[in-house]
């Protein structure tokens, strides 16, 4: 699914260089569960961000199924984005003016090629959730595991192959980080998504197939 | 729920749930144009008046009797203390340079079957010029200084305003009337009928078209038909005189004022002029008002546009994940400050038009009515502030680094 090859990020601040992803070369096979771990400012929100067509590296390359990811255009990579990979991140979530259900419609906006009609494709992923009595909610008026639900149900919106996590665990309690940690357990057990997740948790690491550990940008284990 | 869900709605939504922050953009762009839309709507009214003043006006020298008020040229002579019509004599045989023609008038208020109205006595033309009287000479506002072209120009005097058929006023009979359209429209009268004016019965011989001035509610006769109805003896109100533009500056008023010491002599520039003086100041204060509100909306649609991007930092990171390219972020911010340039626009065109209609009748003695083309630069203008004011911050919006944001939660 993933070929990364001495992928590099240099970030330039004032003065000074910040390594935040040094030469990483890995692979990751289509239908994994990868956990990315190591400490803070390790690079793993980059390698993430990365991954997911946002964060351009400095050097190296990143193959996606084959084809070089930052060979592409901005509207190519945009639909990437829409298409081939879902987020759920920690905090950083949902738009805070539209309902769950309209969160989870967003991303059908903007792809044309929705085969099924879009408020029935969200309904039914946040039935899917356990949130079937929520969608005219607004994210305000939901709790925070519950938010955390529809955003795993807008990352699903446009059936991606790839979800890609940030700490989706971070700011829940024991018993909701399990609940969703069996989400997405599920996800790719059962639907063969490949999962990618960051994760402080050795808990949460369990749930992987396989667990990267990076230090200081560098892939160590 | 049962409208699609689109990026419209997307943007609907954000603008009516934080619709408090939007009130002090909004109301800049909102007063702003009404104050503009109110101001040009009473000094549009203000021009159509002047203008169509001078139309109907032949004359441009006025001879009142001394203590008649001169506030409104056109309507001086109703009810305005008398003088005698052997006046008109003086000027004739004075040989002054410069006067073309006399028209000696007397208006009173009278009652027909109880409706007021006025009744001016006028003079056939024949008998003391020898161009019809009360031509109207075709003059707008800004040709005011042909006046003179049009006195000393013979082809000038066939410029008759054609709906006024004055020329005609050389063949009114001692017993004819010429009623204004309002008259005729509450009296019932048509051309061949007849109406009693105090006891006496007149033959309609005319129906003049509606002319939206004071015109409207008169009914014209004969002078000496109307001094002998109401008594006056041989007086009359008012003499128009043509003169000529050169021979006025000559002191050709002064020299009237020899001739007739006791009465106001007086030009249709001095008091129309002081009109148009002020719609000119108008129109510039005006054009002054619509540059400061052009400043001043934008830096206010500026900041709230600015403040808006700032609160939707993380908004626009999530959008990027989602899949939204820079254009999208561009056009979803764009879009909706159309929609406050737009609502605005239109919101201070019917605020203006409503203070004019109101204020307008108060404060300028104007019957104001909407002025739907102003709708079209209201929208142009509101949205030209919205657009200039939300560029900068809507540019950096869809120029936000992604990273960035994602390291600032
Ligand atoms: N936009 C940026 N500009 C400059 N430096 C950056 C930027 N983004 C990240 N960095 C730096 O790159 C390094 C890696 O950051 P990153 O966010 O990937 O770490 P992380 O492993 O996700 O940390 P955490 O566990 O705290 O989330 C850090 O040292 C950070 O300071
Ligand atoms: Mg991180």
């Amino acid at each position: 699914m993933f070929t990364l090859e001495n992928l590099t990020k240099i970030y330039r601040h004032r003065s000074e260089e910040v390594h935040a992803l040094d030469k990483i070369t890995m692979e990751i096979a289509q239908g994994s569960f990868v956990v990315v771990t190591g400490g803070s400012g390790s690079g793993k929100t980059t390698l993430l961000l990365t991954l997911g067509g946002i964060i351009h590296p400095t050097s190296g390359s990143l193959h996606v199924k084959g084809a070089n990811l930052y060979d592409y255009s901005s509207n190519q990579l945009a639909s990437y984005r829409n298409r081939t990979v879902g987020f759920v991140l920690q905090t950083f979530n949902l738009v805070p003016y539209l309902t769950a259900l309209e969160n989870v419609m967003v991303p059908m906006l903007l792809n044309r090629n929705m085969k099924e009609e879009p408020q029935n494709r969200a309904a039914k992923l946040l039935d899917q959730l356990g949130l079937s009595s929520r969608q005219h909610f607004l994210p305000r008026e939901l709790s925070i595991g519950q938010q955390q639900r529809v955003a795993i149900a807008r990352a699903l919106a446009n059936d991606p192959d790839v979800i890609l996590a940030d700490e989706p665990t971070g700011n829940l309690d024991p018993t909701l980080s399990l609940e969703i940690l069996k989400i997405l357990k599920d996800l790719n057990q059962k639907e063969g998504r490949t999962i990618i997740m960051v994760t402080h948790s050795p808990a949460a690491a369990e749930f992987g197939t396989r667990t990267f550990r990076l230090d200081e940008g560098r892939l160590v284990a | 729920m049962n409208s699609r869900f689109s990026f419209s709605t997307v943007i609907w939504r954000e603008i009516w749930q934080r619709k408090s922050r939007l009130i002090s953009g909004l109301l800049t762009i909102t007063l702003g144009i009404a104050v503009i839309v109110g101001i040009e709507s009473v000094t549009t009214v203000s021009k159509q008046l002047v203008a169509k003043k001078l139309d109907l006006l032949g004359a441009n020298i006025l001879v009142l009797p001394q203590a008649a008020s001169v506030d409104d040229y056109y309507s001086a002579d109703i009810d305005a203390p008398t003088f005698p019509e052997e006046y008109v004599e003086r000027i004739a045989t004075s040989m002054l340079p410069g006067v073309d023609n006399l028209s000696p008038k007397l208006s009173r208020r009278i009652k027909v079957s109880g409706y007021p109205i006025v009744l001016t006595g006028i003079m056939p033309s024949n008998e003391l010029a020898s161009k019809p009287i009360w031509q109207a000479s075709g003059l707008m506002a800004a040709d005011l200084k042909l006046a003179c072209a049009t006195s000393s120009n013979p082809s000038g005097t066939t410029r008759l305003d054609p709906s006024l058929k004055r020329a005609t006023v050389d063949s009114l009979a001692a017993t004819d009337v010429w009623v204004g359209s309002m008259v005729a429209e509450r009296l019932k009268l048509t051309t061949g009928g007849t109406v009693t004016l105090e006891g006496k019965e007149f033959k309609v011989v005319h129906v003049l078209p509606e002319t939206g001035t004071v015109d409207d509610n008169r009914i014209f006769a004969h002078l000496h038909s109307v001094q002998q109805l109401l008594g006056t003896g041989a007086q009359t109100s008012a003499i128009e005189i043509m003169g000529c533009c050169s021979a006025i500056s000559d002191g050709l008023l002064g020299k009237l004022r020899n001739i007739l010491p006791d009465t106001r002599i007086t030009t249709i520039n001095s008091i129309v002029n002081t009109q148009i003086e002020t719609n000119k100041l108008m129109s510039k204060v005006s054009l002054i008002l619509l540059v400061i509100i052009v400043v001043v909306g934008s830096i206010a649609i500026g900041n709230y546009m600015w403040a808006n991007v700032e609160e939707r930092r993380k908004e626009i990171g999530t959008l990027i994940t989602i899949g939204f390219t820079r254009g999208r972020i561009y056009r979803l911010f764009l879009t909706k400050s159309l929609i406050l340039g737009i609502v605005g626009g239109t919101l201070g065109y019917v605020l203006g038009t409503f203070a004019a209609m109101i204020l307008g009748p108060q404060l300028a003695g104007l019957a104001i009515s909407p002025i739907p083309i102003y709708l079209l630069w209201s929208l142009i203008v509101a949205s030209t502030i919205a657009l200039l004011g939300s560029w900068y911050p809507v540019y950096r919006a869809a120029r936000l680094d992604p990273a960035l944001i994602m390291q600032e939660t």
